[in-house]
């Protein structure tokens, strides 16, 4: 008997065994809780008679969405309603993405600027923009800077050719007519072409330390090609102008106010959070980096490209990440703007609709996480390729 | 001490007499409302003339008023009753899952909602029907003039699918902007956003009264579509199911048989036999609903018969000043009809 409470006392006293014990009890409560809320789930889905399922998905949607970017029309399924959605969130997410870090980048240096002014202006931005409430700012630009805009009719124009009104922006496009397909190949190989270009001239460069001129022949490549291939083929592409026709214009491309403002909240509000992540980076590297730059003779902007700037990025590249996924998942607010995203279209009008919540719910659930933990995986490799080289 | 236990122990009697179900109470929602003493009535989150608060909170419109008259039913109080503002978008699943004990949102009766969703709906209080309303300075009159228009609605409702159908059948161009809340698609169509904005014409007409000039909006005369809007119930409660039809059928009756909320007292001693009926001074009607018999004379004397809400919120004595249209009273050449209480 003694020896069996001593034969326990020494396993729950070692500190292995204790923590396999611990980790086997969390395990269980975390498996009761999800048991019981499945349960749970399943129970008021009984009592209320309805059956889960995602049969639902293939059947008509009935309903019109003002943004598509894959064909879509009333007489589709809730399952391309879901996907013109995702692709709308995508679209904002991937532009607000760019615009957001050359943005961010641009006033983070700023904040570091010798130039009191620009300095004091960066400042400003960020303490603004980072401390009022998104949504907020996105129903300002929508109702207040948009929407003040004049109709189609009295619209501002740019050569006739550019349009702004609270319409949107319109733009001319361009329309591919048969035969295009050449010219469709031909910036393909442009861009491949541009590409070996550039890496034969790094290679060159890491071997003989000087190479020629790569960007000239980069864009030269990437402009001649495409444009001896419409030589060629007689150029089959024209080119729609919008011109107002009715109530509104036609023809050409149309951005939307509702992206536009969204877009212009979205990369705003992040940028400022990614200027402070910059400049963060910036002044982590130490002084001594710098100095020794300028003392090369390096002018303060190579410093900062050459020595500054590839150093902060090992610090700013975490932290960047999860603003780009904030961003995404901040995009979800577009249903206050009517911008046809995942969640106004998908866990919006289709939800209501069909009434299959939980469905619906969880398939968006799943959506945002599926991209989240796409980005973060991309920008985990990017972080792997800049860490330091420890030789 | 002994003092102390007895009113504890009067105190624990009263809790179970109140919880514990009476048999012939009726079924187990009427027994929660009486439990808790008061209605929680789901409405909308402002449309005048339906479901609309005051400076004050307190809140006016025809689905309110059924909610009181369902109140006066129960409780013979039309105070007793507490309203949960919902958005078209939350507002079955508030349902649903029990947050309200009825929805009396200017909701629309459609057959996917009353199989799919599992609710139940207990008769029409405003036969209405989806129509546009557009700038007058657009020039257009007619609903057949707006292909190529931008109409701005809000998500969640019959709306987007009628005008979807509206432009599909006829051919025509439209793009749609749908909202999550109203006011914002009213504000959206006011700056321009939109040519037209779509709702049931019943809220056009409240929606024009709140812009900056309503005279500068013109309501198109066409319907394109059924909107019956009427209160919902959860499926599986028959019991509370009929209370919530009766309230509405008593209002209806009432004004047909001439007994509004000036002449009860006289029509107490009236001896039409339909009318000694409906007042609960011949048979037990009230009782088989699980309430007193008196329950019609508590809706029409504290909230008025059918006549008396649809004037005082939408007709002719409200500043939205609908015409009655399709809610006369069939009598009328209207749809409004209640079968007979016997």
């Amino acid at each position: 008997m003694k020896r069996r409470s001593d034969a326990f006392s020494s396993l729950a006293g070692d500190p292995r065994i204790r923590g396999i014990i611990a980790q086997v009890i969390l395990l269980a409560v975390l498996a009761g809780v999800f048991g019981w809320l499945i349960s749970n789930a399943a129970d008021a889905l009984s009592r209320q008679g309805k059956v889960f399922g995602f049969e639902f998905l293939n059947d008509t949607a009935g309903f019109g969405i003002i943004q598509t970017l894959v064909p879509y029309t009333e007489r589709s399924s809730y399952g391309r309603a879901l996907l013109v959605g995702l692709l709308n969130t995508l679209l904002v997410a991937a532009l607000g993405i760019i615009i957001a870090t050359v943005l961010g980048f641009l006033i983070g240096i700023g904040r570091l600027s010798q130039n009191w002014l620009i300095r004091q202006i960066a400042t400003v931005y960020v303490e603004t923009l980072r401390n009022l409430p998104l949504l907020l700012q996105i129903v300002f630009w929508y109702f207040a800077v948009i929407g003040s805009l004049p109709g189609p009719k009295q619209g501002y124009s740019l050569f006739g050719t550019f349009f702004l009104n609270n319409r949107g922006v319109f733009l001319p496009s361009l329309v591919l007519e048969p035969g295009s397909g050449v010219l469709a190949i031909s910036l393909v190989l442009g861009v491949v072409l541009a590409g070996v270009i550039f890496f034969v001239a790094r290679v060159q460069r890491l071997r003989e330390g000087r190479s020629f001129a790569a960007l000239p022949a980069a864009i030269l490549a990437l402009i001649g090609l495409p444009l001896a291939a419409l030589i060629a083929t007689d150029f089959p592409v024209s080119l729609s102008w919008p011109a107002l026709k009715g109530f509104n214009f036609q023809g050409g491309v149309q951005l939307l106010p509702e992206l536009f403002a969204l877009l212009v909240a979205l990369s705003t509000y992040t940028a400022s959070y990614i200027a402070e992540i910059v400049r963060a980076g910036i002044e982590g590297v130490p002084r001594g980096q710098s100095e020794a730059a300028l003392s090369l003779g390096l002018t303060r902007a190579q410093a900062l490209r050459f020595v500054i700037v590839p150093q902060a990025m090992r610090i700013i590249v975490p932290p960047l990440a999860s603003q780009y996924l904030n961003l995404t998942k901040n995009s979800s607010l577009a249903v206050a703007i009517a911008y046809p995203d995942l969640v106004s279209v998908f866990a919006g009008t289709a939800l209501n609709q069909t009434g299959k919540a939980i469905e619906i719910i969880l398939m968006t659930m799943l959506v945002y996480l599926s991209i989240s933990l796409f980005t973060a995986f991309a920008m985990n490799i990017y972080n792997a390729r800049i860490k330091l080289t420890e030789r | 001490m002994t003092r102390h236990w007895n009113s504890l122990a009067f105190a624990g009697f009263a809790v179970l007499s109140l919880t514990s179900p009476a048999i012939g109470a009726g079924g187990p929602t009427l027994q929660q409302v009486k439990a808790k003493g008061f209605v929680q009535c789901g409405v909308s989150d402002g449309l005048q003339g339906f479901s609309n608060p005051d400076d004050a909170g307190n809140w006016s419109g025809i689905d309110v008023d059924v909610c009181r008259a369902l109140a006066a039913a129960i409780f013979g109080d039309t105070n007793a009753v507490r309203f949960t503002p919902m958005t078209a978008k939350e507002r079955f699943t508030g349902l649903q899952h029990g947050e309200v004990d009825l929805l009396s949102r200017n909701t629309t009766i459609t057959m996917q909602r009353d199989v799919a969703l599992n609710l139940e709906f207990t008769g029409v209080t405003y036969y209405d029907g989806q129509g546009f309303i557009v700038k007058k300075e657009s020039g257009v009159t007619s609903a057949n003039d707006l292909g190529g228009a931008t109409v701005c609605t809000q998500t969640g409702t019959t709306t987007e699918l009628n005008v979807a159908d509206f432009f599909r059948v006829r051919g025509l161009e439209y793009k749609i902007v749908a909202f999550d809340k109203e006011a914002q698609a009213v504000e959206a169509y006011e700056q321009g956003r939109c040519d037209t904005y779509t709702t049931d014409q019943s809220g056009l007409f409240a929606i024009r009264l709140k812009l900056a000039n309503p005279d500068a909006h013109l309501i198109l005369p066409e319907i394109i579509s059924k909107e019956p809007l009427g209160p919902a119930v959860r499926q599986g409660d028959d019991n509370w199911e009929d209370i919530v039809r009766w309230t509405l059928y008593a209002m209806v009756n009432a004004e047909e048989l001439g007994v509004s909320s000036s002449n009860i007292d006289e029509m107490l001693k009236s001896e039409n036999p339909e009318i000694r009926r409906l007042l609960g001074v011949e048979g037990s009607f009230g009782e088989s609903l699980g309430l007193s018999n008196d329950w019609a004379v508590n809706i029409i004397r504290r909230v008025g018969n059918y006549g008396e809400i649809f004037d005082r919120n939408v007709g002719a004595g409200s500043p939205l000043k609908i015409e009655r249209g399709y809610n006369k009273l069939w009598k009328e050449g209207g749809l409004q009809y209640a079968p007979p209480i016997r």
